[in-house]
């Protein structure tokens, strides 16, 4: 096309194309640039206006040296742990020299967990949540989709329990985790179960319900190709159902995850298990100058980790989605 | 002794329940078929002829009289009356090869997986979508994806094949030349086949009987008009037959004559513009 034009057209042309180039760039990079710039403004701005009794609220700068405190911290804590394992083993190799009978005792470093290491543990346990919520609420919404009975059965209960804020079952979660989880070698620590599961509980019904949804709105036509081939009921379910309602599943997967970020990090901080709800908590009860802006760190983290989370479901649903013409965002 | 029909509809009625009581959507449907027979169904909307057409698939259960085929009465669907649905239903997630093999893979018991990729490609070919087995539904067009749908239905090597206004989403060339593939297909298998449709020209074009039906509620069989034109039949000479011309006389005088809908001025105005648009189109076909 452009080859057919002349120079002079071309010349014409070339100033509305820049302009139009440039209005593409301030639409994708310029504007949420600027709207950063204007967040982090304010911020300042207002920051350096409120004094609390642990000092001046951090500001985006303060903020900034929180973090590379963190990092370092954390770096230092590895080398200890490093310098302490690698001590016990020539330790263990010394005795081991002087007496071969010697069996060598390995013992775990046992420094504080850093900001890093928080992290993980939090991503973790939602994982382990989330995924047993999954497990549960993926079956039971298509048992709920399929039979208007199961529904009419179930729907009160789901109904009761899905506006119930996870502060309110921790208490319940807690003392029940710790009547039955009882082992003398437990695989997993008690606060983790507990936080574990609370997210469960919360996780569990925007993933069912959006199932159910999902999987009452298949089209009639496919369920009478599915009468005609008379496709059993197992076939039935995973030829024709499960997939028509993968994009109605994977909407409810992701409003689960998200809820179950945000429950994790107040069961963190009431049930005392490691993780960033904890950080916030033991930086709020140690309240030293830095606190408020260390607190800062976490959230701005706790943030970018549920971004991250979401923008993965999306990938992912975007993968598994037949209906590639949908937009998805 | 009685001559022996390949499938028999008897006193055929439905009731439908409805907070005023029971509604009674078709009554005394008597209709015998012959195997390898071509029949369309034609009326007016709401006169009871999808229903007909579940009512043998067995996806409607009729409350009254029954449907026997071969000896067999009818109680559920089954692939033995494969169904060709108006908006083509493929599984929007399998390729037009996927959805032709998983009525293959659940009809054919005992088929080696060459036969069965045989027996997917062969059908495909008979409808010409060899070139596009692997695209999704969504990447074709409406008359392919009928194509294909039709191509499903006879994988199931149906005794009945019945479809449900099957091109009357199409343009009216693409639709064309799905009448000419479905007549080809229909005289090389000879499956029986029952066929709604509301165009009076690809009922008489298609069809050995035309089963007229009468307007709800109540709605029953008002005449059944035997098409004696010879096969192959060719679309332009017939344009110009006498006999052709007649059979179509007849089926428009039973619908818009006879069976007159009722209906409010403006809706009956729009439907006119329709027809005499129909008209048209038909001339030009």
């Amino acid at each position: 096309m452009s080859k057919s034009l002349t120079l002079p057209q071309l010349l014409a042309k070339a100033p509305a194309l820049r302009i139009a180039n440039w209005l593409a760039f301030a639409k994708n990079a310029l504007l949420p640039t600027l709207g950063i710039l204007l967040f982090l403004a304010i911020w300042h701005g207002v920051a350096k206006n409120i004094n609390t009794s642990l000092g001046q609220f951090p500001g985006p700068a303060q903020v900034w040296e929180q973090v590379n405190g963190l990092l370092s911290e954390h770096q230092a804590q590895r080398e200890k742990a490093a310098l302490f394992y690698a001590k016990q083993e020539a330790r263990n190799a010394e005795r081991q020299a002087k007496d071969p009978s010697y069996v060598p005792k390995v013992r775990a470093f046992t420094g504080a967990p850093t900001f890093i290491d928080q992290i993980w543990t939090s991503l973790y346990t939602v994982a382990v949540g989330f995924f047993i919520a999954s497990l549960v609420a993926v079956p039971m919404g298509i048992l709920c989709g399929l039979s208007k009975s199961a529904y009419a059965a179930f729907n009160p209960v789901i109904q009761l329990f899905k506006p119930v804020s996870p502060l309110a079952w921790l208490p319940l979660v807690t003392m029940v985790v710790s009547a039955l989880y009882v082992s003398d070698d437990p695989m997993f620590s008690k606060s983790f179960v507990i936080s574990a599961f609370t997210v469960s509980l919360c996780c569990l019904w925007p993933t069912l319900i959006n199932t159910a949804v999902g999987v009452s709105n298949i089209e009639t036509d496919l369920i009478n190709v599915s009468k005609v081939l008379r496709l059993s009921p197992m076939a039935h379910v995973f030829k024709i159902v499960l997939p028509s309602s993968i994009p109605m599943i994977f909407t409810g997967l992701r409003l689960s995850l998200g809820i179950g970020w945000m429950v994790l990090i107040a069961a963190e901080m009431l049930a005392q298990n490691p993780g960033l709800g904890k950080f916030v908590w033991d930086e709020f009860q140690n309240g030293s100058s830095e606190s408020l802006a260390r607190i800062m760190v976490a959230v701005l983290t706790i943030g970018a980790i549920g971004l991250v989370l979401d923008r993965l479901m999306l990938l992912v649903q975007k993968q598994v989605s037949w209906d590639k013409s949908a937009v998805l965002r | 002794m009685r001559e022996k029909h390949h499938l028999e509809l008897t006193q055929v009625g439905i009731e439908f329940p409805t907070p005023k009581g029971p509604f009674t959507a078709l009554q005394d449907v008597n209709l015998k078929i012959n195997k390898g027979e071509f029949i369309s169904l034609i009326g007016h909307s709401g006169c009871g002829k999808s229903t007909v057409l579940n009512i043998v698939a067995g996806l409607h259960q009729a409350t009254t009289g029954g449907v026997i085929l071969d000896s067999q009465e009818v109680r559920e669907p089954g692939p033995e009356r494969a169904v060709v649905f108006q908006n083509h239903s493929l599984l929007p997630w399998l390729s037009a090869y996927k959805n032709v093999e998983l009525a293959v893979k659940q009809t054919s018991k005992g088929r080696s997986k060459q036969e069965i990729r045989e027996w997917v490609e062969h059908n495909l070919a008979l409808v010409h979508m060899s070139h596009a087995a692997d695209k999704l539904p969504s990447e074709i067009s409406g008359g392919m994806k009928q194509r294909v749908g039709i191509a499903r239905a006879l994988a199931m090597e149906p005794k009945v094949l019945l479809m449900d206004e099957p091109f009357g989403a199409l343009d009216a060339l693409t639709r064309a030349h799905l009448q000419d593939s479905l007549m080809e297909i229909h005289a090389s298998l000879g499956n029986t086949v029952i066929m709604i449709t509301h165009d009076v020209d690809e009922a008489v074009f298609l069809s050995d009987r035309i089963v007229m039906m009468t307007n709800g509620p109540s709605a029953t069989i008002g005449e059944i008009l035997d098409i004696n034109l010879p096969r192959p039949r060719n679309r332009i000479t017939l344009a110009d037959n006498v006999q052709y011309n007649h059979y179509r006389h007849e089926v428009l005088t039973f619908l818009y004559e006879k069976q007159r809908k009722v209906e409010p001025v403006i809706a009956v105005a729009s439907e006119k513009v329709t027809k005499v648009e129909d008209a048209k189109k038909s001339d030009a076909a």
